[in-house]
């Protein structure tokens, strides 16, 4: 089992859902994040005073999937979350250890 | 003692006169005593001026948008300026300044700007209508006609959102780091020292019936101030201003952000503000007259030419245009135009609002780095920048060759000969006296506070934020 985790433009939220729905991901967890990288921040003035808004809003969001997807995932929100510009993010991937069902008890890839 | 045994004696001879013509008509002789006494006067002097209801409504309608100005206004104009764990705390602060205020101005504070001061009347009043002694429904005051009259308390209680609403501009100063108990002290002490004195100097005369009374400092100076450039706006920034020396800057300034939490607030009170000031401006001529009509268009395009010149200069210097930047013109048009909206043509006030625009932008950035000091929500950039253009210039552009009304001269009864240098002159005079006197008191007064009380939260209250360690609540659950 793999635990994919990517960091996204707010806006392309929507189309990786419809990406990830559509090869058979069951279900992903969404986190409002800020953060930084390549993509710098911008600044705001107000009257005289200016500020450096060093983080910016992203999207993060967690799927946990069966090891044999792995590929066809990475590629719909590689597709879906691209523009092109900086700043559309990254996916991290890691091993999944164990995954339980809390309603049924039921675990490992059964549960997924 | 001595009218009243004028009157009855003259009551009793008119009685005797008449009386054979009552008799005739079989009148009860008890009625007729009655009726004689209540339209003898009438019959010897002149009738005595009655308040026209118009004059009144309109004085009734324009008390009420000065007072919202303040409720909801200010309050949000400020609230919006200042970080969500403030927001309550500027809104509690100009709430209960209002409160508090009315309550001193109808006690002592009209008697102390609107009464004769005696051997002090240059400077301040006297207490002869402390309590509002003798200001029934009954009494009326002179309006700027002659003749013309509205009821005395209406033209208390429209001076009293002035005065209200003038400390409580003082707030945006001192902002997000003062004690709670401080600022009513303050608001107290700052009303009684500085706003009474100001208010009497500059607008207490004898009226037109009797301008040859001794009049206030400044107004005998022959300086213009038509809704009070100098009392309202010079005086409340030179408070703020002291305010922000004596307090010292925020914990932060200038390393960490202090962005402002709701421009939405402050649009929205920019805009009660503007609304407001209609009242403001148009309602101090007192009553609803073609002057009134010229204070409101002014109020209108003054405004609308400061919040575009900002922009503009924003856009050009900074970058991009603001909404703050539109909001901050806004009021920086409406301050110069407060003391010049009864004096000057729309063309003047559109060349002043676009001079107060740039001028008040430079307030918040040059002047505000030149000063070094934190002013939190620019009252000294906005009010005291926009203050002393508007009052300056109502002096130039109140010139009739320059499209402005002139002076009216009740001696002579028209418009007098206009010397600009001489205005100038006179309105320099208003702008250096209230420097001087309300820089000098509301300096003692914060440092008197801050010996005997203190004026700053501690530290770690001024980080948690004034809500909840002042005030125990906060303004937003989500």
């Amino acid at each position: 089992m793999k635990m994919v985790t990517a960091i996204i433009k707010p806006f392309k939220l929507d189309e990786v859902r419809e990406a990830l729905s559509a090869i058979g991901v069951q279900g992903i967890t969404v986190t409002e994040v800020k953060g930084f990288g390549r993509q710098k921040g911008h600044t705001e003035l107000y009257r005289g005073a200016e500020y450096v808004v060093d983080f910016l809003p992203k999207v993060k969001l967690e799927a946990a999937i069966k090891a044999d997807m792995l590929d066809q995932v990475l590629d719909a929100i590689q597709k879906a979350a691209n523009t092109g510009k900086i700043g559309d993010g990254k996916i991290f991937v890691s091993d999944l250890e164990q995954v339980i069902r809390i309603r049924t008890g039921e675990s490992g890839p059964d549960a997924l | 003692m001595k009218k009243l045994l004028v009157l009855f004696t003259l009551v009793a001879v008119l009685c005797g006169l008449s009386m054979p013509v009552y008799a005739d008509d079989a009148v009860p002789a008890a009625a007729v005593t009655v009726a004689e006494t209540t339209s003898a006067p009438a019959g010897t002097a002149a009738p005595a001026p009655a308040p026209n209801k118009g004059d009144t409504s309109w004085m009734l309608v324009a008390t009420v948008l000065v007072i919202l100005m303040t409720l909801p206004g200010l309050a949000l104009f400020y609230g919006g300026l200042v970080r969500v764990k403030n927001m309550l705390s500027v809104l509690a602060q100009v709430f209960a300044i209002f409160c508090l205020i009315s309550i001193l101005w109808v006690t002592y504070g009209y008697s102390l700007a609107f009464t004769s001061g005696g051997g002090m009347n240059d400077f301040i009043g006297g207490f002869s209508k402390a309590f509002l002694a003798g200001v029934n429904t009954d009494a009326v005051v002179e309006t700027f006609s002659k003749g013309v009259v509205i009821p005395e308390m209406l033209f208390m209680v429209f001076q009293l959102t002035f005065a209200a609403i003038t400390v409580a501009l003082t707030v945006g100063g001192f902002a997000e780091r003062i004690k709670f108990s401080a600022v009513l002290v303050f608001a107290a002490l700052w009303f009684t020292f500085s706003y009474l004195p100001m208010a009497h100097m500059v607008w207490f005369w004898g009226g037109p019936s009797a301008y040859g009374d001794a009049a206030g400092f400044i107004f005998a100076k022959g300086a213009l101030d038509f809704a009070g450039g100098t009392v309202v706006h010079v005086n409340a920034a030179m408070g703020a201003l002291m305010g922000a020396i004596v307090l010292g800057k925020r914990i932060g300034y200038g390393k960490e952000p202090m962005t402002p939490h709701s421009l939405t607030m402050t649009m929205i009170g920019a805009s009660l503000l503007w609304v407001g000031w209609f009242g403001f401006n148009a309602g101090s001529n007192l009553e609803a007259t073609g002057t009134a009509v010229l204070a409101m268009v002014n109020t209108v395009v003054a405004t609308a030419a400061a919040a575009f010149s900002w922009m503009i200069a924003e856009w050009v210097l900074k970058g991009k245009p603001s909404m703050l930047g539109l909001a901050s013109g806004a009021v920086a048009g409406l301050v110069a135009v407060t003391p010049a909206c009864g004096f000057i043509g729309p063309m003047g006030a559109i060349v002043l609002g676009l001079l107060a625009g740039v001028l008040c932008f430079w307030g918040v950035n040059g002047l505000k780095k030149l000063l070094a000091i934190d002013d939190s929500l620019d009252v000294f950039g906005v009010h005291g920048v926009g203050g002393i253009l508007g009052a300056l210039a109502t002096g130039v552009l109140a010139a009739p060759s320059l499209g402005g009304t002139g002076v009216y001269d009740y001696a002579s009864g028209k418009v007098a000969e206009y010397s600009i240098i001489g205005q100038v002159t006179s309105q320099a005079w208003g702008v250096g006296v209230t420097i001087l006197w309300s820089g000098v008191v509301s300096f003692a007064i914060f440092k008197l506070i801050d010996i005997v009380m203190g004026l700053r939260v501690p530290e770690e209250a001024e980080r948690e934020g004034l809500d909840t360690t002042m005030h125990g609540e906060r303004a937003y659950s989500m």
